[in-house]
């Protein structure tokens, strides 16, 4: 493991050359996160492997105008093909060809799917428990697991081009409603044949994603964060509920068990609180999940807990996250207590951005407590407009909608009130999540997925569940826990209850392993590739950057370490040097002591081994945060792990 | 501790008997104890005698024994102190010279003899045997899944049980799981508490977590007390006193023995003062970082231009090998006294001990700022 040692020599810089161009016009210098930094809070678009798509590169070159015009054709196009059939980068090709003309684009788009009647033939409806052999010609096993996700209409086979009617296309997606696949028995085990097949031919994961990807509405991980009691559980659980993903029977029980608590008001946030103790205490406490759709996008929820106590847990929570959703509470008063230091408006925003999200959907909350105020709502949007900039959001991913999730104006549908009409014609919230970009995933590096769950699944089996960082993972495939570096075979796949066959990096899965002891597995570990594991060390260098903190830190101080669902005591060993905020010049070696705002290189010892990745191989496994007291004292990128 | 005899000439030399009679007697003997020092006490050595027939059999006896010590281990389990060392002093069972092991424990009387008694010692010694002692403190620091059962007294922070199990999260439709193995965890720290907190002795019992966890473990206690109708706890209820912490790890237990409300009720304990002393140390460096050093060479500077007014310094530089090294660590701290200064002498078992060492194991507050120590690069020593 000595390819890492010569990492200290390295020119940091270099490493990071491409999120200049991200962040460059968007951070001046008196910036809270200032541009040196700004490879904390790296860009999920963006960080695909150069080697995956060449053809991004021509999109990166854009200017913001055409890019904004590229996006609109692209949008306007998935809409009319009901879903993206196409890789996004031949999307791009052909839209750049004919110089942002959908139209065009879309002629051209549809002749070309009749010029390769080869991929028609293997179409036509399919039952939906079936297993589709590939073409054998390609040796390339072509698998539609049986009812993979609910909404995925069109996984795993292509659509004929006499389909390609677009008023016939959007009839299908339509008509597949998500509660639909439900009820449908699942295959649990793998036909004997397709596991020989697989191990056969080890198929290029990118294809394979391609494949059992390419079709269907793009999934996207959103985390909701807001200060407690800025009604994100409510809001939430509001949508679910208009979008019909809450029984109505269920909820008629909610509102009659909270009424009889006195808790009326909780009735929605019931849906997603769910633990006893959360309900009579009225706040969240762990990341709730939840799926829903929007016209192009498949949505998997994550309620995250407001109050200070569950920071941990919601930094899992926005671990797994490719989005935000951050929820303010207009009422007077309310906003600015949140968002006042000590609030955790601000906290959570900076931990989000730390950990990878960039886009931002910002619901200004509760505006029936203030008559739908427009002046409030402008007065909001400015405070947060100016600290969002400064935590490193750029102005054009962060959207402001305005809403009320107790009486569900503005959520799915266009406002009714009138005091709200007045003065907004923008999107409904459901509609400003749909127009979230759906990040790429990067499928072909190897597998890594970090735990989060343990639990016992069916029989004697256990099951572990957590974000598919990188890579894929097929079902038999052999994987190693680490730090432990124990081996054990996946049983079985599945996401949201629903089995798979394969599952890729920004997954939520369950792992069913066997071969291995429960209580040799535990939160944090990382399940990985055996051939290309993780690194495993007690001891290593991060870049941080240092944010509010009352005392300054010391070596010597303990932290309690965040890595993806670890949570691990730490003492910060070493004060190696400090570094120049904005040009990341050496300021001073061995400083005695980081204040705030100030940008370091530090030692960090756990007591126990934790596995881990040099954030230039891995970004994913190379970001880690420290919290002391209650508080995120910073944010880091490990550079150097100590075998 | 009980002094039985207290024998030391001018220079310093001589010996002096003690009685150890609490766990924390241990520590102080663990501290009091140097290599090269001499330690005389009973012992107990397996002979083994031949019969007429030739059959060996092999008795125990009682013996007393004097060994200059080699080597100190601290059983802070068993408290108990293993010194290791040769033979001085003829003996019917043990030859001159021969290796033996020393076991020092609770009740059983020891003579130490040093060359040389320094002030560091002495102060040992004479906070040894003080009877006033503070009250004996139990802390429970946990989090969902991971608890840690403490007991604090003046100068040891013992972890005596350390819970970690892993609880299902709540899962959509799937709350049992967690919720079952939550109270399997309430269970086995309720078990931990009942069996290492002797109630007889322990004045308060601190229990520490973020959330809910404390209130939701006490009542899971509290019920199952009735249930069980377990007199200890029901006893002893109004023992308990429940703290907010942000964490469940070991380190968390400062910001409880920071928490006035558990201040006022355990009174002024060394744990918590030496907490105060470090925080007030990271204020300084905070807000006048020329007034605040850490490091052997920035505090020997700033101790020359009779600048300290607090000296933080851990006990474990006082064990350390080499005397010279020891001897210089003990001229600080007489002569940070001498101009006047505060001395604190931080417990290496409390959680603010075990960051001082980390942090060099001596640290200074000073009277006026001294800037021209900044400049000065201290830690080039280290890598
Ligand atoms: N008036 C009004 N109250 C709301 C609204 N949304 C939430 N609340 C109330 O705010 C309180 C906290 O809501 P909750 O969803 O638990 O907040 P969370 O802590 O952010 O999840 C509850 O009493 C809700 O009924 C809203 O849009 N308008
Ligand atoms: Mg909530």
């Amino acid at each position: 493991m000595s390819r890492h040692r010569d990492i200290r020599n390295m020119d940091f810089q270099d490493d990071y050359d491409g999120y200049d161009d991200v962040y460059g016009h968007s951070v001046d210098d008196d910036y809270y996160i200032s541009p040196s930094n700004k490879q904390f809070i790296y860009n999920r678009d963006n960080s695909r492997d150069k080697n995956i798509q060449e053809e991004d590169e021509k999109e990166a070159e854009l200017s913001d105008m055409d890019k904004a015009k590229l996006e609109s054709c692209i949008t306007q196009i998935t809409e009319m093909l009901g879903s993206t059939l196409i890789p996004r980068n031949e999307l791009v090709n052909v839209i750049m060809k004919f110089n942002y003309n959908t139209e065009r684009s879309l002629n051209a788009l549809l002749e070309q799917q009749n010029k390769e009647p080869e991929r028609i033939e293997q179409v036509v409806a399919i039952p939906r428990t079936t297993i589709v052999p590939a073409d054998t010609a390609d040796k390339i096993v072509k698998v539609t697991a049986p009812q993979q996700n609910p909404l995925s209409v069109t996984k795993g086979f292509e659509l004929p081009p006499a389909r390609l009617d677009i008023s016939k296309l959007q009839a299908t997606s339509r008509s597949q409603s998500p509660a639909s696949g439900r009820g449908t028995p699942v295959n649990q085990e793998v036909p004997d044949e397709l596991k020989t097949t697989r191990r056969e031919n080890k198929i290029d994961p990118d294809t394979q994603y391609k494949k059992e990807r390419g079709e269907g509405k793009e999934h996207l991980y959103m985390v909701v964060i807001g200060h407690v009691d800025a009604g994100k559980s409510t809001l939430m659980g509001h949508l679910l509920c208009e979008l019909g993903q809450v029984n109505q029977k269920v909820m008629h029980k909610y509102e009659q068990e909270s009424k009889k608590l006195g808790k009326q008001s909780f009735m929605y946030a019931w849906v997603l609180d769910e633990t006893g103790e959360e309900r009579t205490r009225g706040i969240t406490m762990d990341v709730g999940r939840f799926q829903f759709e929007t016209k192009t996008k498949a949505v998997t929820l994550l309620d995250a807990p407001g109050h200070r106590d569950f920071i941990p847990n919601m930094i899992s929570g926005a671990g797994q996250a490719d989005v935000a959703l951050m929820v303010v509470d207009a009422t007077r008063g309310e906003f600015e207590s949140g968002f006042d230091y000590g609030g955790q408006t601000r906290e959570h925003a900076l931990l989000v951005r730390s950990l990878g999200v960039s886009q931002l959907a910002v619901a200004i909350n509760k505006l029936d407590t203030v008559s739908w105020s427009q002046e409030r709502f402008d007065d909001i949007v400015k405070k947060l407009k100016v600290f969002l900039k400064q935590a490193g959001f750029r102005e054009s991913d962060v959207t402001f909608v305005p809403c009320s999730g107790l009486t569900g104006q503005n959520l799915i549908e266009k406002p009714t009130e009138n005091e709200l009409l007045v003065w907004y014609n923008g999107p409904c919230l459901l509609e400003t999540i749909d127009k979230f970009k759906s990040p790429q995933r990067p499928v072909s590096k190897p597998f890594r997925l970090s735990i989060n769950d343990i639990f016992k699944g069916t029989g004697s089996a256990f099951c572990v569940s957590g974000r598919v960082e990188t890579g894929a993972l097929n079902v038999s495939d052999k994987v190693l826990v680490c730090p432990n570096r124990e081996s054990a075979i996946v049983k079985s796949l599945s996401i949201e209850e629903a089995s798979q066959l394969v599952v890729f990096a920004g997954d939520q899965a369950t792992v069913t392993l066997s071969g291995i002891e429960m209580q040799n597995v535990s939160v944090g570990n990382i399940l990985c590739d055996p051939i290309r594991p993780v690194q495993v060390a007690t001891k290593f260098q991060a870049r941080i950057v240092v944010f509010n903190v009352q005392v300054p830190i010391t070596k010597g101080y303990s932290v309690v370490l965040h890595h993806q669902s670890l949570v691990e005591p730490a003492v910060i060993t070493k004060l190696i040097s400090q570094l120049n905020k904005s040009t990341g010049e050496l300021e001073k070696k061995h400083p005695r002591f980081l204040g705030n705002n100030t940008s370091a290189t530090i030692e960090i010892q756990v007591q126990r081994p934790i596995a881990l990745e040099l954030y230039s191989e891995c970004k994913e496994l190379g970001r880690v945060m420290l919290r002391q007291g209650g508080v995120t004292i910073a944010a880091g990128l490990i550079t150097n792990i100590t075998v | 501790m009980r002094l039985v005899d207290k024998s030391i000439d001018k220079e310093g030399e001589g010996s002096i008997t003690l009685i150890p009679e609490e766990p924390e007697d241990m520590w102080h003997a663990y501290n009091l104890i140097s290599e090269g020092d001499s330690v005389r006490s009973t012992t107990i050595r397996k002979v083994q005698s031949e019969s007429a027939t030739g059959s060996s059999t092999s008795n125990r006896v009682r013996t007393m024994l004097t060994i200059t010590v080699e080597n100190i281990d601290f059983d802070t389990q068993a408290c108990m102190l293993r010194l290791k060392g040769r033979n001085i002093e003829e003996n019917q069972y043990v030859k001159m010279g021969a290796y033996h092991t020393l076991d020092l424990e609770l009740n059983r009387k020891f003579s130490l003899r040093k060359h040389e008694w320094d002030s560091v010692s002495l102060e040992r010694v004479e906070i040894s045997v003080d009877p006033t002692k503070s009250a004996d403190v139990a802390a429970v620091i946990m989090q969902e899944g991971l608890a840690h059962v403490c007991l604090i007294t003046s100068s040891m922070t013992l972890v005596r049980a350390k819970i970690d199990v892993t609880i299902p999260r709540k899962r959509k439709g799937f709350v049992q799981q967690h919720e079952k193995g939550l109270a399997k965890f309430y269970e086995n720290v309720m078990q931990g508490i009942l069996r290492h907190v002797n109630f007889d002795i322990v004045k308060c019992v601190l229990i520490g977590s973020p959330g809910f966890v404390r209130d939701q473990f006490f009542e899971y206690m509290f019920q199952m007390a009735v249930k069980l109708d377990n007199k200890v706890l029901l006893d002893n209820k109004s023992k308990f006193m429940l703290v907010h912490t942000s964490s469940g790890f070991k380190h968390s237990l400062k910001e409880v023995l920071q928490d006035p409300a558990v201040i006022n009720k355990i009174s002024e304990t060394k744990a918590a003062g030496e907490v105060k002393a470090l925080e007030n140390f990271y204020t300084t460096l905070q807000c006048e970082p020329a007034k605040a050093f850490y490091g052997k060479k920035h505090v020997e500077t700033a101790n020359e231009a009779q600048a300290i007014e607090t000296l933080l310094i851990s006990d474990n530089l006082f064990r350390c090998k080499d005397v010279n090294l020891r001897k210089e660590y003990v001229n600080l701290v007489d002569s940070v006294r001498e101009s006047g200064g505060d001395v604190k002498i931080f417990s290496s078992l409390h959680i603010s001990g075990e960051q001082l060492e980390q942090l060099t194991g001596v640290a200074a507050i000073l009277r006026f700022p001294m800037p021209e120590l900044e400049d000065e690069d201290s830690e080039a020593e280290e890598d």
